[in-house]
Order: structure tokens, then C-alpha cells, then sequence
């Protein structure tokens, strides 16, 4: 499975990705919109965890953006802001399969993975 | 006592105190004492001095007329009186006139003749005339017929005797005479052709002026008498004392009409006397009545009038008080309840912007808070996958309490969203249990610095209630904080819950602090009242939490022991869980 992590703090997208490698799931990083689209461009990923809130491009818009060319994409939305409570609304309006209040536990974000693409999909 | 007391407060409330002047402007607007006097004043001086002027003109208006008719109708009795005494008086002279010049004066000269003449006259008069007589012009009595023996009796020395001699006439006051009995005389001169003269005088008994005053009315304690120019009586008088006696009465002023003057006596008596000179005679006719007695019925009028006076003042005062009163309450009121809900405005204001400010707090540390964790992470990651670092304990465990120490940040900045979120009204699926341990979380350092002890016990069926948890998270709040406030070292709070009447449910929050004194308790949930003024409460607390609870719907007491401890009680409804908005479902991961 292949990952596309897209969050502007560089230091924080950038230490999950080598997290994530670690732990042997294959994973591409962007610290914004334009890059994540770019690298959306040359490869297909099974999953995007976004932040929702970036500058420029935001999570929401390049969300759509990425599921225009790659409509089996499923998405985590990672969030430093509002409440779970608020988040579960906008999530299922938008369509996303998970979200995560930041900071976020590494386990937890696993675990939210492997349920949203299925265990199958690991072995692939 | 009692009765008469409750009346006075509902005429005169007690108002609440007025808030600080300080935080008003115009403070005085709320003087509610100074609002209830400045009315009451307003509206009596409104109502009373237009009646009090009408009524105090309307008397005296009232009391010229009935005094000036006292005068007319003394004045009219007067002048009838005078009418009679004069219309005799004169009948008499010219009576004795007639005789003196239709009779020879041999004839008069005869004492039977006189005596014919003097039945005759009584006759005519009634009994009045007591003799007669002729005397010549050197004064010698030259005939009498009468019961006296004043046969020669020589008059030329007396004062009457000359003037008649000059005046041809003359009527003398009373006097007693040789005879020593009261009577007045009449005398007419004849002249004759040879320049002498002879003179007939006729005397009248006094009875003849007690006849005519006899008839009259005169009500009460007055009094009718004739008097001459000297003031002395010349008839018998009711009260004024006998024949010849002087009066005590002022002797007018001569006049040609009847009149009247008010004259108050040296014991204070106020009198009416009505007088007439009596022309061509000394005597004065006086009538004399007392005041009292013409203005009895005035005077019982005027006790009827100023009772009606006074018991219509006294009703226009009460009525103005009571509604004075009623109206000044209601506006205190109002006012009350506009300020408390101004300030519990402000209360929520405040407590948007702390929410704001904790979303905003929580969302900014939030950032470089995931930074840590995933570096930290990382490293740990790097500990646990590659081999290279696993020889040195020290740093696996350095790295776990910056995750440990992360992940409890992660934890407040949570807790600070939540209850952000939850100051919005809403009515939502709550977790009483959780909701309770929300509310504690805030208050937990505090619990443990100083070693106060929290409980508690909620009984099954109270998982998920639906109710608006903003509310009942901010009743918990101000109870709980409200607890730690009145708790030392060492407290103990205890709160429980359990399912009471259908849709209800109990929660009772006790602590162990100082207590709440009898006299204070039954105002702890007024506005602006507070026993923490001193120590910065604004008396808002649980003024507010009252409002919040009965916008649930449901009650709030309050049972407290000075040194014991207190115990709010709170009886709270929810709804149905089916009619409860659902969450939508996401992975609980």
C-alpha cells in the first residue's frame, strides 16, 4: 500500500513519513497542496492523510482535487483544530473516511489505516 | 401588632438595596426609596392641594354667606321691631295729641273728665297708660287722674317740663319719677291764642315695652330690650339685667337705619346685636343673639364637612401609597431582573471569548506539540528498529516521558476544545459520568495540592442522557468551584447521581466546607448577593446557576450546616434518547 502524507510542517510530515517507513508501508510526503498534486501526478496512492488546515490549498480543496483523478484515493484528515465532535460532522459531509486530532499517536494512525484499506490490502 | 405592621410595609415596602453606585451612571435611578418618597410627594401634593384650597375656600364662602345671613335676618327683625314700637309710640302721641286739641281745657281740667279720657285711652291701647294730667305753663299740675297722689305737684323745675316748653312735645326715657316706679312720660304742649299754654301729660307704665318685645322670636339665648342713649335698660331684659341697670353692652353710634355689629364679650362669647334709634324718643332698639346660637347648624355642618375632608385625604393617601408602592416594587423589579440578565449576558460573553481563547490556545501548542511527539517518535522508532541505539536504557527512557509528557499536553489541549465546544447551547447525548470527570478535570491539580477528597457515585441508567451539556457542564462548574471555595485542607466533596420521577434525575453535590449562614441562605441565589464580596465574588455565581438550571427545566436547593458543610440539590429533566441528534458514526479508532 502507498501513502501520500501532505502537511505544511515540514518537520512534522517528514518525521510521521520516516515513521510510517519504518514500519514497512510505503509512504510519499508534501509540505503543501501544489507538491502533494504534483506528486499525485506521477504515482497512485491507496491513501492521503491531510492536514485541513494549510496555507494556500487547504485539506478540504485538495482533497477534492486528488479524488477527481484517483476516485478509489481514500483519506485520514489529521487536525490541530476544533473537536472531535465538530470534525465527525464535516468529515462525513465531505466524504472522509477517518480523521485524527493532532498531535497524533503513531498506533493510532496505523491502526486507522489498516481498517480504512483493509488488512488484505498490506499483503498486496 | 403583626396585622398592623404587614399593612404599614405594603404601604411602605422595603426595596432592595440599590446595586453599587460605582458601576452605574446614573445611580440615583435606582434609589428606589428616594423614586417611592419623591411619588408619593408628587402625587399627594397633585391630589390634596387642589382639594384642600377648594375645600378651605368653599368654607369660608360658605360661613360669609350663613354670617351675612345672620346679619340680614337680625337686621330684618330689627328694623320689624322698631316698626311696632315706633307705630305705637307715635299712635300714643298723637292720641294725647288729639285730646289735647279736641277738649277744652275746662274740660280737661276735670278729673272725671281726665279719668273718662284715660279709660277711654286704655281702651283703645290696651292697658298701657297709668295716668294723666294737665299742667299749666307755670308748671303746676291743675288736674290728675291716676293712681298717684300728685295732684299740684309743681313740674316747672324739671327738665321735661322745659322741654316741652320748647319743643311741644316730648317723650322722656324711663325713670322712676315721685311716684318710685319705673315709666316713661308723654307730654303735649297746647299754646294759646293769648300766648300762654297748657300741657297734657299722659304716663305709661314699662309693661307697655315688654308687651311688644314679648311677642317676639328670638332663638336660643338671645335677648330684645330697648335701652336709652346712656346704655341704661329701659325694659326688663332677658339677660342683660333688670329696669335701669346699665348694660354691658356698647351703646352705638347714633344712626338713621338698622344696624348690625359683631361684638365679642369679655368671656368670650361671640354675639350678633342688631339696634335702631327710635326717632323723636331716647330709647334704642338692640336685639342681641348669640353667634352659637345662629350658627348651630353650620357648625354641626362643618364637623360633617371636615370628617368628609379628612376621611377622603386619609383614603387618597392610602391609595396613593399602595400604588406608589406597587408601581415602584414592579419597576424595582424589572430592573432587578433586567441587570441580572445583563450581567449573566456578560457571564456568557466572558465565557465565549475564554472558549474562544482556549480553542485558539489549544489549536496554536497543538502544532509544535505534534512536532515533538513525532520526533520524539521518531527517535524511539529509531531505538526499537535499529539496533545501533538499543545498548543505551537511559535515552529509551528519556524519549518515553517526552512522549508521556506530550501525550498529557495532547490531553489538555483536548479537554480545552471540548469545553470550548461545549458553551454553546445545544441538546446532545451526554455522558453524565464523563461530563462530571470533565468538570473534576478542571479542579484535579487543585484537589490534590490540598488534599481534598472527591467522590463520586452515579447509579446505572444515567449513561446517556439527552440534555444540553453546555449547561449542565457550566451548573457543575460554578457548584463544584464554588465547593473548593468554601473547602480548607483536607475537604471532601462528594457528588451523586440517580434516576428520580420519569425523565429526571437527582444530583446532589456536598462538600465540607464552612457552611452557609440561616440568614444568608435563603438569598444565596439573588443577584449581587455574595458572601465573598471581600475576596472578589461578584454575587453572579449562583445566581446564574439558578437561571441556567431553570432553563433546563429543572430545581435547585440548597441545605447547608454553619461549619458542617452544604449540599446543592438539583433536580434535572432530560429528554428521550430517540429524539437525541446522532453523532454520525466514524471509526472510534
Amino acid at each position: 500500500m502507498r501513502i501520500l502524507l501532505v502537511d505544511d510542517e515540514v518537520e512534522l510530515v517528514s518525521a510521521l513519513a520516516e515513521r510510517l517507513e519504518l514500519r514497512g508501508i510505503e509512504v510519499a510526503w508534501a509540505s503543501s497542496g501544489k507538491d502533494a498534486l504534483a506528486l499525485a501526478e506521477s504515482r497512485d496512492f491507496d491513501l492521503a492523510v491531510l492536514d485541513v488546515k494549510m496555507p494556500g490549498m487547504g485539506g478540504l480543496a485538495l482533497k477534492e482535487q486528488l479524488a477527481k483523478r484517483h476516485p478509489a484515493m481514500k483519506f485520514i484528515f489529521l487536525t490541530a483544530y476544533g473537536s472531535e465532535q465538530d470534525f465527525k460532522c464535516i468529515a462525513s459531509d465531505i466524504g472522509a473516511q477517518c480523521y485524527l486530532v493532532k498531535p497524533v499517536d503513531i498506533e493510532e494512525l496505523i491502526a486507522a489505516i489498516k481498517t480504512i484499506l483493509g488488512p488484505g490490502k498490506e499483503d498486496k | 401588632m403583626p396585622a398592623s405592621t404587614d399593612f404599614l410595609k405594603k404601604l411602605r415596602p422595603s426595596f432592595p438595596e440599590q446595586p453599587k453606585a460605582e458601576n452605574l451612571s446614573r445611580a440615583y435611578l435606582f434609589n428606589y426609596r428616594r423614586l417611592w418618597t419623591l411619588a408619593v410627594l408628587i402625587l399627594l401634593s397633585v391630589a390634596l392641594l387642589p382639594l384642600i384650597t377648594i375645600t378651605v375656600v368653599n368654607y369660608r364662602m360658605t360661613e360669609q354667606a350663613i354670617e351675612s345671613e345672620s346679619h340680614l335676618r337680625t337686621a330684618k327683625l330689627v328694623a320689624n321691631t322698631h316698626r311696632a314700637i315706633s307705630y305705637s309710640l307715635t299712635q300714643r302721641r298723637a292720641a294725647l295729641d288729639f285730646i289735647i286739641h279736641d277738649n277744652p281745657l275746662q274740660d280737661l281740667q276735670d278729673p272725671a273728665r281726665l279719668a273718662e279720657l284715660l279709660d277711654n285711652l286704655n281702651q283703645s291701647f290696651g292697658q298701657g297708660f297709668v295716668d294723666i294730667g294737665i299742667i299749666g305753663s307755670d308748671g303746676q299740675q291743675r288736674a290728675y287722674f291716676g293712681p298717684y297722689a300728685l295732684e299740684n305737684v309743681d313740674y316747672h323745675n324739671e327738665s321735661w317740663f322745659q322741654h316741652v316748653q320748647t319743643q311741644g312735645m316730648y317723650i322722656s326715657d324711663v325713670f322712676l319719677g315721685f311716684r318710685q316706679v319705673p315709666h316713661l312720660v308723654i307730654a303735649i304742649k297746647r299754646d294759646c291764642p293769648d300766648g300762654g299754654g297748657y300741657v297734657l301729660r299722659a304716663s305709661l307704665g314699662i309693661g307697655f315695652f315688654a308687651e311688644l318685645l314679648a311677642g317676639l322670636e328670638i332663638t336660643g339665648q338671645g335677648d330684645a330690650f330697648i335701652i336709652n342713649t346712656e346704655g341704661v335698660l329701659q325694659s326688663p331684659a332677658r339677660y342683660h339685667g333688670d329696669v335701669l341697670e346699665p348694660i354691658k353692652l356698647p351703646i352705638p353710634r347714633p344712626a338713621d337705619h338698622t344696624e348690625v355689629i359683631a361684638h365679642t364679650t369679655e368671656a368670650g362669647e361671640s354675639l350678633l346685636i342688631g339696634y335702631r334709634f327710635i326717632e323723636n324718643t331716647p330709647f334704642i332698639l338692640m336685639i342681641v343673639k348669640k353667634k352659637e346660637d345662629l350658627l348651630h347648624h353650620w357648625y354641626q355642618t362643618r364637623v360633617k364637612l371636615v370628617l368628609f375632608l379628612t376621611a377622603s385625604v386619609m383614603a387618597i393617601v392610602l391609595v396613593i401609597m399602595g400604588m406608589v408602592s406597587f408601581i415602584v416594587g414592579r419597576v424595582s423589579l424589572a430592573d432587578e431582573k433586567r441587570l441580572a440578565t445583563l450581567h449573566q449576558m456578560e457571564y456568557a460573553n466572558k465565557m465565549a471569548t475564554i472558549g474562544r481563547m482556549a480553542a485558539s490556545v489549544a489549536h496554536e501548542i497543538n502544532n509544535p506539540l505534534a512536532i515533538i511527539g513525532e520526533k520524539a517518535g521518531l527517535i524511539k522508532d529509531l531505538f526499537t528498529f535499529k539496533d545501533a541505539y538499543a545498548d543505551d536504557p537511559k535515552l529509551g527512557r528519556l524519549v518515553d516521558s517526552i512522549i508521556a509528557a506530550v501525550k498529557r499536553a495532547g490531553r489538555i489541549t483536548k479537554r480545552l476544545l471540548t469545553f470550548a465546544r461545549n458553551l454553546e447551547a445545544k441538546i446532545e447525548k451526554v455522558n453524565l459520568t464523563e461530563t462530571i470527570q470533565e468538570v473534576l478535570s478542571f479542579v484535579e491539580r487543585d484537589a490534590q495540592h490540598r488534599n481534598i477528597q472527591i467522590e463520586t457515585q452515579i447509579k446505572p441508567g444515567l449513561e446517556a442522557l439527552c440534555m444540553d451539556r453546555g449547561k449542565l457542564q457550566q451548573v457543575l462548574l460554578n457548584i463544584v468551584s464554588n465547593a473548593f471555595a468554601a473547602m480548607e485542607q483536607g475537604g471532601k466533596l462528594e457528588i451523586e447521581a440517580a434516576p428520580a420521577a420519569e425523565g429526571r434525575f437527582r444530583l446532589s453535590i456536598r462538600d465540607s466546607g464552612r457552611g452557609i449562614a440561616p440568614e444568608d441562605l435563603h438569598r444565596i441565589f439573588e443577584p449581587f448577593y455574595s458572601t465573598k464580596k471581600n475576596q472578589g465574588g461578584t454575587g453572579l455565581g449562583l445566581s446564574i446557576t439558578y437561571t441556567l438550571v431553570q432553563e433546563m427545566g429543572g430545581t435547585i436547593r440548597v441545605e447547608s450546616q454553619p461549619g458542617e458543610g452544604t449540599c446543592f440539590i438539583l433536580d434535572l429533566p432530560f429528554n428521550p434518547l430517540s429524539s437525541c441528534p446522532e453523532a454520525s458514526p466514524c471509526a472510534s479508532s
